[in-house]
Parts: C-alpha cells; sequence; structure tokens
C-alpha cells in the first residue's frame, strides 16, 4: 500500500472512496430505518439515465448524474408520500428512466466504455477534479445530515409521535431525499448504478445486526462501509479484478458475519424473557 | 392559561373528512386533572379528535381549546401514547431511546443526550418498570413491554395533558390493567388530565371520572354510570341496545360496539357485538 501511494490515481482514488464511504454509512442506517432501498435503487437507475444523457450531448456524465438523481428524489417525495404509494411511484418513475437510458446509450458516442463506468463505477479513474468535486458533495451532504440527524431519527422510527410533537416530517423526507441524492452520485462513482446498495444498504444492515446502540451502530456502519472501500481498492489495484466486485464481497462478507455474531452479542442486551407469559 | 380555563374545551365543534360526519356539535369542557375515556365504534373519530387537539387536524365548525388556546402542533404540554405499531426487529433503536426521543427528539443537531435527559429518562424507564428492557431493541419488546416504553416516552417531559390512542389494544389482560394502572397514578400524582381513546371501558372502570361516547355523528358525555345506559346507547345508536353490569363490568348488546375482535366465551366481560 505504501509504494502505491505513490501514484497519483491511487491517492484520489482513496480519497473519492473514502469521502463515499463515510457519507454512504451514515446516511445507511437511515436508509434502512425508513425502508428505503428501493427509492436507493431507483434513484441510481435514473442517476444512469441521467449519465448516458449527459454524455449523448456532449456534458460529463457526473453533472447528467447529479441532475438525474436530484430529479429522482424530487419526484419520488412528489409522488408518493406513503410507504405503499411510494413502491408503486419509484417502480413507474425508474423504469420510464431506464427506457430513456437505454435510447440516449444508443444515441451516444462513446457507448461501451461510458455505459460501463456508469453501470460498474470507476473508481481508478478518478480526476483530481472528480475528487474535488466529491470532497464538495460529501461534506455537503454530511453537514446537511448533521444538521436534521436527531428529528430524521425521531421521523423516520416513530413518525406518529414525531408528528405530534412538532418534527416537520414533510419537509425533513424531502431534505433527506436530495441529501439520499448526493449520497447515490457519490456510491455510483466508486461501485456504479447496479451496485449503490452494496455501500448504501450493506454496511448498515451488518451494523445494526450487530448492535441496537444508535451511536455503535452509526460507527460500525462507516467502519464497514470504509474497509469495504478501501479494502476493495487495495484488492483490486492487485489482481486488476473490478473495484466493485471486491466492495460488494467485503461489504456482504461483513454481513453474512454479523448474522452470525449478532445473536450472540445482541442476547447481552436482550430481556430474559422477552415472549414469556411473565413478560409483564 | 388563565388558572381556571379546563384542559380541554369544545365548544360546538364538528368535524367531517371525506364528506363524512364524524362527530358534530361537541360542546364539553375537561377540567385539570380528570380522566377521561373515549369510548366509540370503529370509525367514530375518536383519533380524529385526539389528532384535533394535537393541532394536526382542523375542525371543520366551532371552537377547541387546549389550555385555553387554539391547538397548536408540538406542544409540550401534550404527551401522546399513539396506536400501536409494529418496530422492525432489527432497527438499532433501544427502549432507552424511544424514551429520549419524547424529550429532545425534536431539536435540531446530532449531539449526544445530556446528562440530565439521560437521567430523566433513566427515572421514568424505572418509574414504568422498564429497567429490566430499557437496553434493549424496541422491536424485540413484547406489546406489553412496548406499552410501558411508550407510556414513559409519552411522560418523560412532564405533560399537563395526556392523549392515549387504544393504548390497551391487543394486550391481556393483565398488562391492560397494568397500563392503565400507570396512567392514572400519574394523572393522580402530577394532577394530569387524561383522554384516553379506547373501545372497552371495562378495563378502565377503576380510573375513569366520565366517559365520551361518539358514536354515528352523535355523542353522549358523562359519568360512566349515566352514559354506559340502555337508554343513552339506545338513542346514540340509533337501534334498541341493552346494557348489562356483570361483577362491577359493563356488556353493551345489540349495538356494534366492540369492533374488530371476535368474542370468545372468556371476553363475555367486554362489550359485546350480538345482532
Amino acid at each position: 500500500m505504501t509504494s502505491l501511494w505513490h501514484y497519483a490515481f491511487v491517492q484520489q482514488a482513496v480519497l473519492a472512496g473514502v469521502i463515499t464511504a463515510i457519507l454512504a454509512g451514515c446516511v445507511g442506517l437511515i436508509v434502512t430505518a425508513r425502508n428505503m432501498s428501493f427509492a436507493v435503487h431507483g434513484m441510481a437507475e435514473v442517476g444512469f439515465t441521467g449519465a448516458t444523457g449527459a454524455v449523448a450531448i456532449g456534458l460529463p456524465p457526473a453533472v447528467g448524474l447529479l441532475a438525474a438523481t436530484f430529479a429522482a428524489a424530487l419526484a419520488i417525495g412528489g409522488l408518493g408520500v406513503r410507504l405503499r404509494e411510494r413502491d408503486v411511484a419509484i417502480g413507474s418513475v425508474l423504469a420510464f428512466g431506464l427506457g430513456l437510458g437505454i435510447l440516449f446509450l444508443t444515441l451516444s458516442p462513446r457507448y461501451a466504455t461510458e455505459a460501463y463506468s456508469i453501470l460498474f463505477g470507476s473508481i481508478l479513474a478518478v480526476s483530481r477534479q472528480d475528487v474535488i468535486r466529491s470532497a464538495v458533495t460529501g461534506v455537503v451532504a454530511l453537514l446537511a445530515l448533521a444538521a436534521i440527524y436527531r428529528p430524521l431519527r425521531f421521523a423516520s422510527v416513530d413518525p406518529d409521535v414525531a408528528e405530534a410533537r412538532g418534527v416537520p416530517i414533510k419537509l425533513l423526507s424531502a431534505v433527506f431525499l436530495l441529501i439520499l441524492a448526493l449520497a447515490v452520485t457519490e456510491a455510483v462513482q466508486v461501485v456504479g448504478v447496479l451496485l449503490v446498495l452494496t455501500l448504501l444498504i450493506v454496511p448498515a444492515g451488518a451494523a445494526q445486526r450487530l448492535t441496537a446502540h444508535p451511536g455503535r451502530a452509526l460507527a460500525y456502519s462507516v467502519l464497514i462501509a470504509l474497509a469495504s472501500t478501501l479494502g476493495g481498492l487495495v484488492c483490486a489495484i492487485y489482481t486488476s479484478w473490478p473495484v466493485s466486485f471486491f466492495v460488494s464481497g467485503f461489504s456482504f462478507a461483513a454481513y453474512l458475519l454479523a448474522r452470525l455474531c449478532g445473536p450472540a452479542l445482541m442476547r447481552g442486551s436482550a430481556p430474559s424473557g422477552t415472549n414469556s407469559q411473565t413478560a409483564l | 392559561m388563565t388558572p381556571d380555563s379546563p384542559a380541554i374545551r369544545l365548544d360546538h365543534a364538528s368535524l367531517s373528512l371525506g364528506g363524512r360526519i364524524l362527530w358534530d356539535d361537541v360542546s364539553f369542557g375537561v377540567p385539570r386533572g380528570e380522566f377521561v375515556a373515549v369510548l366509540g365504534p370503529n370509525g367514530s373519530g375518536k383519533t380524529s379528535l385526539l389528532r384535533v387537539l394535537l393541532g394536526l387536524q382542523a375542525v371543520s365548525r366551532g371552537d377547541v381549546r387546549v389550555r385555553g388556546r387554539a391547538p397548536r402542533r408540538g406542544n409540550p404540554a401534550i404527551g401522546y401514547v399513539p396506536q400501536q405499531r409494529a418496530f422492525d426487529p432489527d432497527l438499532s433503536v433501544r427502549a432507552r431511546d424511544l424514551v429520549t426521543f419524547g424529550l429532545d427528539g425534536h431539536r435540531w443537531g446530532f449531539s449526544l443526550s445530556t446528562r440530565e435527559t439521560r437521567r430523566r429518562v433513566s427515572e421514568m424507564l424505572v418509574r414504568v418498570g422498564a429497567e429490566r428492557f430499557a437496553e434493549s431493541p424496541i422491536g424485540r419488546l413484547s406489546g406489553g413491554e412496548q406499552q410501558r416504553v411508550r407510556i414513559a416516552q409519552s411522560l418523560v417531559g412532564d405533560p399537563e395533558i395526556l392523549l392515549c390512542d387504544e393504548p390497551l389494544l391487543s394486550l391481556d389482560l393483565n398488562s391492560q390493567q397494568a397500563i392503565v394502572e400507570l396512567i392514572a397514578d400519574w394523572s393522580r400524582d402530577r394532577g394530569a388530565t387524561v383522554m384516553f381513546v379506547t373501545h372497552d371501558i371495562n378495563p378502565l372502570l377503576g380510573a375513569v371520572d366520565r366517559v365520551l361516547l361518539l358514536a354515528g355523528g352523535r355523542w353522549a358525555v358523562g359519568k360512566a354510570d349515566q352514559v354506559l345506559t340502555a337508554e343513552t346507547l339506545s338513542h346514540l345508536y340509533g337501534s334498541p341496545v341493552d346494557v348489562l353490569r356483570v361483577h362491577g363490568r359493563v356488556v353493551v348488546l345489540g349495538a356494534e360496539f366492540c369492533g374488530h375482535e371476535p368474542v370468545h366465551a372468556h371476553q363475555l366481560a367486554r362489550p359485546v357485538t350480538r345482532r
């Protein structure tokens, strides 16, 4: 790793990966608490449409990606407020978005390479400019998330009481969708459209299995996302296999381990007779 | 709030939702410290009444006052126990965290809770008998345990008014009694006003001061003995209703009163649906 560090492309990839992993680890816990896996997937695929659209008209794919995930966030927020509505709304938006994406792809002069990097990530090809953009996006998203974190968790976990306590539920949903759009854009750069869930859901899912403590869950989620990303980068550089494969492999391994070890760790905190008649 | 204004006051208040009148021209006041049960069939506007008091729903006509003022969202003088909902067992939220939300969940930012907040939360968990499972994930607690945590969450801010929406639903009889006692004790100790929505009055008979009946757009309010009579209920439901008293429990015959739960022999103590 020390010798690799001398290469600019490695430095840039590591920086972009670290920023992405921290953001994804934090956002992921809210995504799982709000049951928004499908929204994340939908946003990423609409992001694909935006990226291919941008390429077709000669703009950088990152611009189209960000514009499309924002548009998807607004569409999802506007079309469906309730959970069941939301699923159908996301399905509808994403199906049409992908159709457009395929059209843009065939119109694009640089068909194959661009499509490949959007679909599966291009972290080892990021430029210095990409890293700066990624850092700004990441910091903005993290600051916004920090500002709304407590009421957002309240609203996600316990919406009825949160609403009664005066928490602005709809505003928080909208702001979170925009933060999520930024996180998806970052994650697409590392693992690609098809694998965003590997950073935005899996580390949080693993962390939840390890602890019920909210602060620790956040720390574990970020650590697992970081370890998967950096581990994936190093392995990919040495083997020349795809980064996305290793990142998804490491995060999945963490998830499996958490599922195996989680029950033993959680038992310490569970009441002795949760399901017994004497429970209350 | 003026010293003598009632905790809750409805003045010719009506509520229509989706073109349907839920209740019409309701006028009554709840003095401070009173324990009122709100009783009625499904869809009679019991939950909507709580939403009105919480400032989440406006009345169609008339006036509503909470501590002498118009209802407003996020009123810290109100504690709220919502209808039960299932929590994901994997959610990283402990019983303690849910109670903490009741104190500081609405505040912006992400900082850790203050020492004072943690102390009050711990005290409240002990008070409701939830300290044994305080560190457990909320989604892995039994219904009765979750309701204890809910009660702690609603009381931790020391509210003057407590609004409970069917907190006894799907609890066994012992748990029902425990929850009612917790709330009644609190109401007595702190002089807190309670509005308790239920479709079964029996677990509450020892605790309630008055009963508000909502049915088919009509309403009645009074002592349980006065309101739960064949005469009042027949009038409210617009069809003949009989009320029996068996071992201090009330059995209502003839009205669609109990709602959704099938009636078993051992549940005869509940208001029973008979056609």
